[in-house]
């Protein structure tokens, strides 16, 4: 593990203003099978909200309706006012599970979003290179995704999200899969990732030490309550007396929410 | 497993075996209710061969069953990729073709000669259209396959960086579905092959297909030998060129150690392993 190892600047350009996630009384879900009912949320530009809940609630179902993937089938759902419509590079999704293109290399993979929006070769080459840099992947620049680790994937997951700058950063349980010391190492690069940007970020997990940790606020999707988070972002405060009533409250809160009914 | 050269050696004493046991089965005439009195021995086939690859008529027959398998096993693949992967991504197609499709694909493709000669003004164009026909299904039914198979995640995050329907097609649905692509293009220049030569039987005024037949006809049975053998080597040329070209390009899929191409070196991680990586939420 090369831990943070983040060595070079941020990609030069002014970072674009987060984007403002509203949701207003919406039902989500498939068609015929909603999973979320009557829900609210505010994010605000530029904050981390880290969304927990059980296994089953929806979470995944409403990052990917944020996403644009999956139509809302009731409610309101805006961005800076405007409705959300369909999938676009101002909200970037970062999946729990392998969506690396197998064959392309990691820099290409990291390029790819860059090509979409029309960048010059040179240009996409020297991003993908800073990005790489950042992650601490310039030696593996070159391999294939399953030439590397899990972590490695995942790394170059984020790369490729932030690289195409986008104004909103949805993570579906990005180091879901990954072990207790490469989770710690990820969250400590995310966090340094996103300094330079000011991307406003819904980050779901049913880990409530990574969503406190993580966040400027929690969102119990069970319970529609959010909490404010007292120390974000400081390994530190792990311990502090308020860091530990809120991982408290937060677990209890859980416990208490109504069993989900799918299974 | 065995050392390659031990193996190359048993390959090597497979196809010498069976040409000796030809050689005397021909050579003494041997009458076993199968009858190899009529059988040209290998060292008249080897002879005809040899004074075949001297003459202009051998090279042209070969040029001319070349640049019809080509160019029809080229607007197969074309036009194969193309309407098997619209079949599998548009509903409205799908509908409009499929039918047809499944109606036409049960016919095999010699039995179009009459359809060919129907249709087209020459023989040439029919016995291209013929090579055509018999890959065309083969690798539309691959493509449709492979590309209802594509990880749905793939395009989902092309879609999330702002792609839009051809950049999907571009950079995640023909590259993912390559692999059973290729599965079909195998199969369909085999399917050509035994179309071309056939169709040359019926109705080619060149080709080796024809030549085999003509020599048939006028009991030249070595001639007959020469046209099978060279059927078999061009065969085996472009089933090779299609097999090696597909490696290529598909360099990126992990194979397995149990696999026909080598394993690479240093690989600790089974690819398989990459699958289980947590459950969705």
């Amino acid at each position: 593990m090369t831990g943070t190892g983040l060595t070079t600047a941020a990609p030069a350009g002014a970072p674009a203003q987060g984007l403002r996630l509203t949701v207003a009384g919406a039902v989500l879900g498939r068609p015929g099978a909603p999973v979320l009912h009557g829900l609210d949320l505010e994010v605000a530009p530029g904050e981390i909200l880290t969304v927990v809940g059980p296994s089953g609630c929806g979470k995944s179902t409403l990052l990917r309706t944020l996403a644009g993937l999956l139509p809302p089938l009731g409610g309101r759902l805006s961005q800076d006012g405007a409705p959300l419509g369909g999938p676009s590079a101002d909200r970037a999704l970062v999946f729990q599970e392998d969506a690396l293109l197998p064959w392309r290399s990691l820099r290409a993979n990291i390029e790819l979003p860059l090509a979409i929006r029309g960048l010059p070769r040179a240009e996409r080459r020297a991003r993908a290179d800073g990005w790489l840099a950042r992650v601490g992947l310039t030696e593996h620049a070159g391999r294939l995704p399953h030439r590397v680790s899990g972590g490695q994937r995942q790394r170059t997951q984020l790369a490729r999200a932030l690289a195409g700058r986008p104004r909103a950063v949805l993570m579906d349980e990005p180091f879901g899969s990954l072990d207790a010391r490469t989770r710690a190492g990820m969250q400590e690069l995310l966090v340094e990732a996103l300094r330079g940007t000011r991307a406003t970020v819904v980050f779901v997990t049913h880990d409530v030490d990574e969503a406190v940790f993580l966040g400027d606020r929690v969102a119990l999707l069970g319970t529609g309550r959010v909490l404010d988070v007292p120390h974000p972002r400081e390994r530190s405060a792990h311990d502090a007396p308020a860091t530990v009533a809120l991982r408290h409250e937060v677990l209890a809160s859980l416990a208490d929410a109504p069993t989900p009914e799918i299974l | 497993m065995s050392a390659p050269w031990t193996r190359r050696a048993r390959r090597a004493a497979a196809v010498l075996g069976a040409l000796a046991l030809w050689q005397v089965l021909a050579q003494f005439h041997v009458d076993l209710w199968l009858r190899f009195a009529q059988f040209p021995t290998v060292t008249e086939t080897a002879r005809a061969f040899a004074r075949r690859l001297g003459t202009a008529t051998y090279w042209q027959d070969v040029t001319e069953s070349l640049t019809r398998i080509v160019t029809g096993f080229a607007l197969a693949a074309v036009l194969g990729v193309a309407v098997g992967t619209a079949v599998a991504r548009s509903p409205l197609v799908s509908d409009l073709c499929g039918p047809l499709l499944e109606v036409l694909r049960p016919i095999p493709a010699i039995a179009l000669v009459p359809v060919a000669i129907l249709l087209f003004p020459s023989n040439e164009q029919g016995i291209v259209f013929i090579t055509f026909a018999a890959a065309f299904f083969p690798v539309t039914v691959a493509t449709r396959h492979a590309v209802r198979a594509v990880t749905p995640v793939w395009e989902e995050a092309v879609l999330t960086m702002g792609g839009g329907r051809w950049r999907v097609l571009r950079s995640v649905v023909l590259p993912g579905a390559l692999p059973g692509i290729l599965g079909g293009l195998s199969v369909g220049i085999g399917v050509s092959w035994i179309c071309v030569i056939s169709a040359e039987m019926i109705s080619g005024e060149y080709g080796v297909g024809y030549r085999t037949w003509q020599d048939y006809t006028v009991v030249d049975y070595p001639g007959v030998f020469v046209g099978m053998a060279t059927i078999g080597l061009l065969g085996r040329l472009t089933a090779t060129a299609v097999e090696l070209t597909g490696r290529r390009l598909t360099h990126w899929v992990p194979r397995t150690a149990h696999g026909p191409g080598p394993a690479p070196a240093g690989r600790l991680r089974t690819p398989a392993g990459r699958a289980t990586s947590g459950g969705p939420s």
